[in-house]
């Protein structure tokens, strides 16, 4: 059984202008000890997706609807009460900016302290023990001075590594990461994933990964989710996701990966500006900037289905399957022509 | 943290000095001869003018004075005597300052609970009914005088339903003996709660504006949602993680409200006959009466300094990003 199930998720906002549809239909399920990467552009709907699951969108003007399973129960019409049970000891996030994410006013001790206790009865020497132990796994130097220390005592990534200890502390079944490494800088990114993928290795839990960065998902994932437009457009497994892509989305994230190994004169990028979800295009909301686009991709919604070489893989875009492996491989083909 | 500490006192004591200078110049330049009005005004004999600027130093240079005056000031803590009945400007501002001490302290409580609350819960329910009212309240706040109100709830608490005295402080430590005036805790209270009220309505509709804005801003950060993900319960993540930090700007603003109002709360003192520092100053002006006045000010300075500096160490306190800065 899957431990998250997640079938036909809706939010959406209402604001002045009208509603925003900010996750439209979204299913996936995370098994034990899978990565699960979550791509798209800024405003996909991938961390509104993970709010929504954790129960942290604001109550007022957000509505939600579907289901996502855990354990049995629908996180979506659980009790609050139930749900502050569930968050940051089954399911914990770790959140995007660690700079602003932790409380200013209050140690680091206190704040990880807080997160045991909210969750055990025990003692605050029993806690700060925890807190220790986790403080030196996330690897922070002379963490039993440190702990008394507060948050802007500490560099980025260090506050990074904060918040990842905080979120493993109760021993979740399922860390959520909202870009866990975006707000930091190159080498403090790669130690951040590194440590990650350490970290699940020993707790053996399984985890979410939310990124714009297919860099960090083929480091991290087992299984990819690629959002566009509130929507997921792609599911499959990492390998076939890079070997066999088969939406236009995808080929243009894949297409845009900055490489260090050629010269180019400037970045490639996928035309045109991410969709308003507002007033979303109809039919696929990929078709304004798609190079394939088709008469009935103005139409008519292409179903989120499986290819037919591998029943895992799901894809939505009306191009027949042949044209697909075609231009993948075309697109493959150069990039690996342009490694040398 | 001390040589914050010692910064801080350095910079209030040059403060003290450049802003008791400046007011002292204010008064060396006014249209007021001290000499003439301490003489008795426009029928002054001249060996009587001459008496007295000679006694005050009044021929001598501006520096001269200043220095007479600081000296007296600093080494003997005298403010002087009145010009206009010779009596001590120490003892006068003694016998006011506790009037009006009681006055701003107890309408600082009245008016932070009133803030307090009504901000806090506006700032949790944004456009209910509550807020909306809460706004109009503090409109009301604004834009009403205290004299205006002073007169409206001494009309109606104290004439129409008879709730309250209408005017008059009561000393809390009991009246003087043989004065027949009302003394005690007691009296005290019930003599001030007007005037509390009063005072308290300017700077509560002020202030129920401030929580609210600076809760909602809180709310919205990123640790709060921390927090939440954590799993804490809303009063939790409320009282120690948003009110902590929503409240530091608060407190400043308190600090040098309290301080300025220590000068004397001049308005809500002459409505309710309360013989503070506002209506010693009052008095003092009208009868040209510098010492008094003088003595007012420097009080008034020392008060705003002292509370500056009591705010900046509780700020530091609460606030570590400054204690360890």
């Amino acid at each position: 059984m899957a431990l998250l199930e997640v079938k036909d998720l809706r939010t959406s906002f209402h604001t002045e202008d009208g509603i925003v549809g900010a996750v439209d239909g979204v299913s996936f399920s995370v098994e034990k000890g899978q990565t699960l990467g979550i791509v798209g552009e800024s405003g996909s709907g991938k961390s509104v997706t993970c709010l929504t699951i954790m129960g942290l969108n604001a109550k007022r003007n957000t509505t939600s609807s579907g289901e996502a399973i855990w354990k049995g129960k629908n996180l979506l019409t659980t009790k609050p009460r139930e749900l502050r049970e569930i968050r940051g000891n089954d399911i914990s996030m770790i959140f995007q900016d660690p700079m602003t994410s932790l409380n200013p006013v209050h140690t680091i001790g206190k704040q990880l302290i807080e997160a045991v206790q909210l969750h055990r009865d025990v003692s605050n020497r029993v806690a700060r023990a925890r807190s220790l132990e986790l403080l030196k796994a996330v690897g922070i130097p002379y963490a039993e001075r440190r702990i008394d220390d507060y948050p802007h005592q500490f560099s980025g990534g260090m506050r990074q590594r904060v918040m990842i200890a905080m979120a493993l502390i109760n021993d979740p079944d399922l860390p959520i990461a909202d870009e866990p490494t975006t707000a930091l800088d190159v080498t403090t990114q790669a130690q951040i994933l590194t440590l990650m993928k350490r970290l699940q290795e020993e707790f053996g839990s399984a985890i979410i990964i939310i990124t714009h960065d297919l860099g960090v998902v083929a480091e991290t994932a087992d299984d990819v989710l690629v959002m566009y437009g509130a929507r997921v457009v792609e599911h499959a497994s990492v390998e076939e996701l890079f070997n066999r892509p088969q939406h236009p989305y995808t080929w243009g994230l894949i297409g845009s990966l900055p490489r260090l190994d050629i010269d180019v004169e400037r970045l490639i990028q996928i035309p045109g500006q991410p969709p308003s979800l507002l007033r979303p295009p109809r039919g696929c909301r990929f078709h304004p900037r798609c190079s394939y686009v088709m008469e009935v991709c103005k139409t008519t919604v292409p179903e989120l289905l499986p290819t037919q070489r591998e029943p895992d893989h799901l894809q939505a875009c009306h191009l027949d399957e042949e044209t697909k492996d075609r231009e993948a491989a075309k697109l493959l083909e150069s990039m690996m022509a342009e490694a040398g | 943290m001390f040589r914050y500490l010692i910064r801080r006192i350095l910079w209030a004591i040059l403060l003290f000095i450049i802003i008791t200078f400046v007011t002292f110049v204010i008064f060396f330049m006014g249209p007021n001869d001290p000499a003439r009005a301490q003489c008795g005004g426009d029928q002054a004999r001249p060996a009587c003018l001459k008496l007295v600027t000679e006694h005050y130093g009044l021929n001598k240079p501006l520096y001269v004075q200043y220095w007479r005056f600081f000296d007296r000031l600093v080494v003997h803590q005298n403010l002087g005597y009145s010009y206009a009945n010779g009596s001590s400007v120490n003892q006068t501002i003694a016998k006011a300052a506790p009037v009006t001490a009681s006055l701003v302290f107890g309408g600082a409580v009245i008016w932070m609970m009133i803030a307090l609350s009504l901000g806090v819960y506006s700032a949790l329910r944004p456009r209910s009914l509550l807020d909306r009212t809460a706004m109009v309240f503090v409109l009301i706040g604004i834009s009403a005088h205290p004299v205006w109100i002073g007169l409206i709830f001494e009309y109606v608490f104290g004439v129409k339903l008879g709730w309250t005295p209408i005017a008059n402080y009561a000393n809390f430590f009991g009246a003087p003996a043989g004065s027949g005036l009302p003394g005690g805790p007691w009296q005290w209270f019930y003599h001030m709660i007007l005037p509390w009220f009063t005072f308290a309505l300017l700077f509560a509709a002020l202030y129920v504006r401030m929580v609210r804005a600076n809760v909602m801003e809180t709310l919205n950060e990123d640790f709060v949602r921390t927090a939440r993900a954590k799993g804490a319960p809303e009063r939790r993540i409320l009282v120690s993680h948003v009110l902590r930090n929503a409240l530091l700007p608060v407190v400043t603003m308190l600090g040098m409200d309290i301080g300025v109002a220590l000068g004397g709360a001049v308005f809500t003192e002459t409505v309710y006959q309360l013989p503070g520092l506002g209506q010693n100053l009052v008095v003092g002006i009208q009868a040209n009466d510098f010492a008094t006045v003088q003595g007012v000010v420097v009080f008034a300075t020392v008060a705003i300094l002292l509370f500056n500096l009591i705010v900046d160490v509780l700020y530091a306190w609460i606030d570590p990003r400054i204690r360890l800065a």
